[in-house]
């Protein structure tokens, strides 16, 4: 088969799959009575139509940058971190024991402390089954999944009794100290003349959202612990052969995973919540797979599918207020379909776009 | 005593879906097909069961509709991974995400209870004495374990039972099974052989739908009465966990099925466990099937040696 050009393959074809994802949607929301159209309109314009949507749009595709990069760093290495849930919740718990035990005299070192707390709670957790995939030969898909689980109900525990605040009747933590409040988006753009919405909860953690995608970039293309990590992915008998260690490439793939989704908690418990709750993560470590598959496990791409997720999400809140027939769970179904039209499918839309583009360049020459 | 009796009734219950699913799952790894996705099945089989036994009454009617609701997802799962040659990981997990999105997004558009299907009535399977469960009762031992742990189940019990020696059979002792054991080891002597592996496949994927849809339906119409959201919790995943213990073996997997229905069993029945002064949280004890899914998988398995060709779309050589 010739070669495409590369517009094509990281672009045209995600985009296609895409349009087919919102079609098969757009028939979901078509059975249930209600005009397709008029509901992408009202998502869109939920999502981008105003300052405030914009600030719940990127405050949401924040948290799947976090997400989405954890699931494509685990790719790289052919590792499937279904984890991202669970270990952006307990990523969510080290930040919140951060905030809570340490009094800060300034949010940005309050910032930077949590940063490591987070990355180290969410590496924690996946440092077991990344233990048990290299050591013992247990699926990674099956203990992460388990582990989930475990995250859920060991947060729900902690926010009914340990931490549970004294103040109030819900099951939370108490309030961090105002000194951890991280600067919002209202704050740091008015300056620049870029008016965000006061309410929105988007905050600085979007900034380093952005520098995380550098990060990976980086890492994965640009340093020998990279290059071993996509060598062990192509193919481990050769990654082996070449004498790079499967045990010691999996532990370090899957510290880095549950980091980054643990970075996750910075956004939604310190720059959102302000406290800890039981479900802080909100299904988003699921949503990172869909982005990191639509991104072709590329940083650039990650960013683009978490903005066009942040969207899906907070136009989908917005769809569910405006139409009360149409549920939010539709962005599940949404998101499903992404998944398996740019994950399993791919080469229904593949094959016959190569096709066409050798068809085409032929007919050039 | 009376505990263990009440403990071992109820793991059987338990267990029934976790062996459905996991014979299911037997079927499609054995003929090289990797199905993360019977959680997603499960889910809209529980579904579709529960809505369509409401709705016309008949709780064998809604077999089949969750049947069908599972097959079809099946045959999704197949497109991707046999005809596209996707990968089957991802297709599984895409068939989760569906299922758990389009339970709740129907089943709000046609009950409008928030994602719930109304309660069963008589729209359920009923449950059955065995034969002279109440003249045995009194034999010391096996009576009681005969009237109240092996008696008084509905039918799709029983059935679970009879489908692991039936699978058996069916995998060890006909053509059709080893040609399909062969489609999972090594698809090229299947292939020379004159035998569709494509066709191979997509059959295992099929029956892996029917018996997905059957773990579905009694869940939401014998187990329960009616369709809750995300009702399944992760018992598509267990029921993997379970196959792997089992290393892919039919009666091995009912072993395993009811060593993890026991541990549900025990953490439904001991919401508080005391020991000492310090009491056990209940969160720990929900807990509890998953922790020790993890451990037993990493701790007691042994060496699992997945079917060769799991996982990997057949190319035919031209």
């Amino acid at each position: 088969m010739d070669k495409m050009p590369r517009w094509v393959d990281i672009a045209l074809i995600p985009f296609i799959n895409l349009i087919l994802a919102l079609i098969v949607s757009g028939l979901v929301v078509l059975y249930i009575g209600e005009n397709p159209l008029e509901a992408m309109a009202i998502m869109v314009n939920g999502a981008v139509g105003s300052a405030y949507g914009w600030g719940y749009t990127l405050y949401y595709a924040t948290n799947f940058i976090f997400t989405g990069l954890a699931v494509s760093v685990a790719f790289q290495a052919r590792l499937f971190n279904i984890g991202g849930e669970g270990q952006a919740m307990v990523g969510g718990l080290g930040v919140a024991l951060v905030c809570l035990l340490i009094p800060f005299p300034h949010w940005s070192m309050a910032l930077v402390a949590a940063m490591i707390g987070g990355a180290l709670f969410g590496a924690a957790w996946a440092a077991i089954p990344a233990y048990l995939q290299a050591k013992r030969g247990s699926h990674i898909v099956i203990t992460t999944i388990m582990f989930n689980y475990i995250a859920a109900s060991l947060l729900v525990y902690l926010t009914a009794n340990t931490l549970r605040t004294s103040r109030g009747m819900s099951n939370e933590s108490d309030r961090f100290a105002d000194t951890t409040f991280l600067p919002s988006a209202y704050e740091m753009f008015s300056g620049l003349g870029i008016p965000f919405s006061r309410s929105a909860p988007m905050n600085v953690t979007f900034l380093i959202a952005i520098l995380c995608c550098v990060l990976v970039y980086l890492l994965i293309w640009r340093t020998r612990l990279g290059y071993e990590i996509r060598s062990f992915g192509q193919s481990e008998s050769a990654a082996v052969y070449a004498g790079i260690k499967p045990v010691r490439i999996t532990m370090i793939v899957m510290l880095i995973s549950g980091g980054l989704a643990g970075l996750m908690g910075i956004n939604a418990v310190m720059g959102e919540a302000e406290r800890l709750v039981a479900d802080p993560v909100q299904q988003a470590g699921f949503v990172g797979i869909a982005v990191a598959l639509m991104g072709r496990s590329h940083p650039i791409g990650v960013f683009v599918a978490a903005l066009l997720f942040g969207m899906l999400v907070q136009g989908g809140g917005e769809l569910e207020f405006e139409m009360p027939e149409v549920s939010k769970e539709l962005v599940l179904v949404i998101q499903a379909l992404v998944i398996m039209f740019t994950g399993a499918l791919d080469n229904m839309i593949r094959t016959p776009v190569a096709r066409a583009f050798a068809k085409f360049s032929r007919g050039d020459a | 005593m009376d505990i263990l009796i009440q403990l071992l009734d109820s793991t059987l219950r338990l267990s029934t879906p976790l062996l459905f699913a996991c014979l299911a799952g037997l079927f499609s790894e054995r003929a090289g097909i990797f199905d993360i996705g019977l959680e997603g099945k499960m889910l809209m089989a529980a579904f579709m069961s529960a809505a369509v036994a409401a709705v016309t009454g008949s709780v064998w009617l809604g077999l089949l509709g969750g049947m069908a609701a599972s097959v079809v997802l099946s045959l999704i799962h197949g497109v991707a991974s046999i005809t596209f040659r996707g990968n089957q990981l991802i297709s599984g997990v895409a068939i989760n995400f569906l299922a758990a999105g389009l339970t709740v997004v129907v089943s709000k558009d046609w009950f409008k209870l928030g994602g719930d299907t109304p309660a069963l009535g008589d729209a359920r399977f009923p449950e059955l004495a065995l034969p002279f469960s109440e003249a045995l009762a009194d034999v010391p031992l096996i009576g009681r374990f005969y009237s109240d742990v092996l008696s008084g189940h509905a039918i799709i019990v029983y059935l679970g039972l009879a489908t692991v020696a039936l699978s058996w059979w069916v995998l060890f002792r006909t053509r059709f099974g080893l040609r399909l054991r062969a489609v999972g080891e090594n698809p090229e002597s299947v292939d020379t052989s004159g035998v569709s592996v494509i066709r191979m496949r997509f059959t295992a994927v099929v029956i892996c739908g029917v018996l997905c849809g059957i773990a579905g339906a009694y869940l939401a119409t014998g187990m329960s009465a009616g369709f809750r959201q995300n009702m399944t919790a992760g018992r598509g995943f267990i029921a993997l966990a379970a196959l792997i213990f089992a290393k892919w073996r039919p009666g091995m997997a009912l072993l395993a099925c009811l060593l993890f229905g026991f541990l549900q069993a025990v953490s439904i029945r001991f919401q508080t466990i005391e020991v000492g002064n310090f009491q056990i949280p209940s969160q720990f004890v929900e807990a509890l099937p998953y922790i020790l899914t993890v451990v037993i998988l990493a701790g007691f398995v042994g060496k699992a040696i997945p079917p060769r060709a799991g996982g990997e779309p057949y190319v035919k050589e031209r």
